[in-house]
């Protein structure tokens, strides 16, 4: 069966696992860590209906058959110059992965400064796992110490990253960088070569590029404000019932479960870390504090709209994992 | 072999304008496999299709919905999205030029190089000033029905627009609390430092290869021509068993005789 973004996305759990878990090794250290994505998804996924209000649903047609096909009946296929095609299996895949590729083996650091703004492409934050406090703060403290990034390249998910660990208040984290080769120079887009400007025309850009300074980015600057039209829309149709159907329980997005609380889960990702000081005596992986979860259903209970608030959507999700489980 | 630009816009700096084209910076290698139905071999075509009914719904037909918490859907209709989208324009607004080291990377989305649109004066003046000064302008600006903000830097003399993640898409480390726990050991700080001093080099980005698509071209090259490929591996290091400071000071001995 193929594998894609959706089947990974329909575990069924009622709080975000590690979107990855392996070891960094440093030297003969290794730190074992999960990794949490660090950006959070565009606030607005509309969602494709029927002309009646019904959530459609993506399937697969074999076009000479004319009907559809299983997902199970489903495999990847590669298409040559030549127009042929080639079957290539997740078992044959899953073979030219690298036996290590729970390992991010940092073997190169660089200045934290010294990775251009092109390069970088996802963010993510790890925690220490399996007890790894001890070693996570050594590598955290020395890398912030010194003001290096490391380097490394690994496999997660059928793709390989190569990525940047930076050290942030004791906390590391990931970001995956584009490869070299993906990235055009000027001389590939066709630029022409850097013309010396006359002193009195910078002297003029410099004049309205002062007229502009700021010390710093102001987070509001990067209001969507698309969102908060299409929002204050939604609430005003939502208030009035107009245009409003009941969401059929069995099309609710499977892919929503992923966007559960990251604050609250990386709080308790690092927190669990904390309470152990002996790096060996630990158990495998802390369990969900029943506290926590106890707050969030509490918070599906109370019926509102999916307003502005990123909060909210971990109202909905843990609301739909209840809603599974009863 | 000149790009296409994609997109002509004028840089806003107050009163001073920059006409520019835009170019992509990145050029995606990912190997695309296209879904086949097995046996025949078929490729596959999407449709979307009422659950209820079965029936495939043409896109033309289809309506857009925003899902609410409370488990219903609110109708939006094209003229009402429609409604909302931003007036086209051809301006790219500087709303205000911060130090580089300002605009924290995790806000980079995609990078995009812009090229000179017949006044290459001010454009490479432009360019001069942003790197004299060590700033970097932040942008708004309206391309293909879509609002951006963006990052304006220098990069190798020519001026690049990276596009910025919106309010709120990034996760900040302030809120976070660090593990913590008793207090390091000097002696395993120091080690460190030299292990990280030992290994710290220029950042080389044309050293790392995606291996694992070169591989699996490789294999794709290898089926086309009716082969199999050997089984191949990456070696396994044995795991260490010892303690942190024993770790540090082999790792430190095998740096130094690698150096």
């Amino acid at each position: 069966m193929a594998k894609d973004e959706s089947d990974v996305a329909s575990e069924e759990t009622p709080r975000l696992r590690p979107f990855w878990s392996g070891t960094i090794s440093f030297g003969l250290v290794s730190v074992p860590v999960d990794l949490y994505p660090a950006n959070r998804p565009k606030r607005v996924a509309l969602r494709m209906l029927s002309p009646e209000g019904t959530p459609l649903a993506r399937r697969y047609f074999d076009p000479e058959e004319e009907r559809e096909v299983e997902r199970d009946d489903i495999v990847r296929g590669f298409e040559l110059d030549d127009g042929r095609m080639i079957v290539v299996t997740d078992e044959e895949l899953e073979a030219l992965e690298p036996a290590k590729t729970r390992d991010i083996d940092l073997r190169r650091f660089v200045p934290a400064d010294a990775i251009d703004a092109r390069f970088f492409d996802r963010g993510y934050f790890l925690t220490p796992a399996e007890g790894s406090n001890k070693a996570y703060r050594l590598l955290a403290a020395v890398m912030e110490n010194t003001g290096r990034a490391g380097i490394a390249t690994f496999v997660m998910r059928a793709k390989e990253y190569l990525i940047a660990i930076f050290a942030e208040k004791g906390i590391l984290r990931a970001e995956t960088l584009r490869f070299a080769d993906e990235l055009r120079s000027p001389e590939d887009v066709g630029l022409p070569e850097p013309a010396k400007p006359k002193p009195a025309a910078v002297k003029q850009m410099t004049t309205a590029i002062n007229k502009l300074k700021k010390a710093e980015l102001a987070e509001n600057e990067l209001r969507d404000e698309w969102a908060d039209r299409l929002i204050a829309l939604v609430e005003k149709k939502a208030k009035s019932g107009k245009d409003t159907v009941d969401m059929p329980e069995e099309a609710e997005a499977p892919a929503d479960s992923d966007i559960i609380d990251l604050m609250a889960v990386l709080k308790r990702s690092l927190e669990g870390a904390k309470e152990r000081t002996d790096e060996r005596a630990a158990p495998k992986r802390a369990p969900a504090r029943k506290g926590a979860r106890k707050k969030s259903s509490s918070k599906a209970a109370s019926k509102r709209p999916k307003a502005a608030s990123k909060a909210s959507s971990k109202a909905s999700s843990s609301k739909r994992s209840n809603r599974r489980t009863s | 072999m000149a790009a296409r630009a994609m997109w002509k816009g004028v840089l806003q700096l107050g009163t001073t304008e920059v006409p520019v084209k835009l170019y992509s910076a990145v050029e995606p290698r990912k190997v695309s496999f296209r879904l086949l139905h097995e046996g025949d071999e078929e490729p596959l075509r999407q449709r979307m299709v009422d659950p209820e009914t079965d029936e495939e719904v043409e896109y033309d037909a289809t309506r857009r919905g925003y899902p609410t918490d409370d488990g219903r859907i609110v109708i939006l209709d094209a003229d009402e999205l429609d409604a909302l989208e931003p007036e086209p324009s051809r301006e790219i607004a500087l709303t205000r030029f911060v130090p580089v080291s300002a605009i924290d990377a995790r806000w980079y989305d995609r990078p995009y190089w812009l090229g000179p649109d017949d006044d290459e004066e001010a454009y490479f003046a432009l360019a001069a000033a942003l790197a004299e000064n060590e700033r970097a302008g932040v942008a708004r600006w309206v391309m293909r029905k879509k609002e951006y903000v963006g990052a304006l830097r220098v990069e190798d003399g020519y001026l690049m627009l990276v596009t910025l993640r919106h309010a709120g898409e990034v996760v900040s480390a302030d809120a976070l609390e660090a593990p913590g726990g008793r207090a390091l050991d000097e002696r395993e700080l120091k080690m460190a430092e030299q292990l990280v001093a030992a290994l710290t080099g220029e950042f080389e980005p044309e050293q790392y290869k995606d291996e694992y698509r070169e591989r699996v071209m490789e294999l794709i090259e290898a089926k086309a021509k009716g082969k199999t490929l050997p089984k191949k591996r990456a070696r396994r290091k044995t795991a260490a068993g010892e303690s942190l400071a024993d770790a540090l000071e082999k790792s430190l001995r095998a740096a130094r005789q690698a150096a």
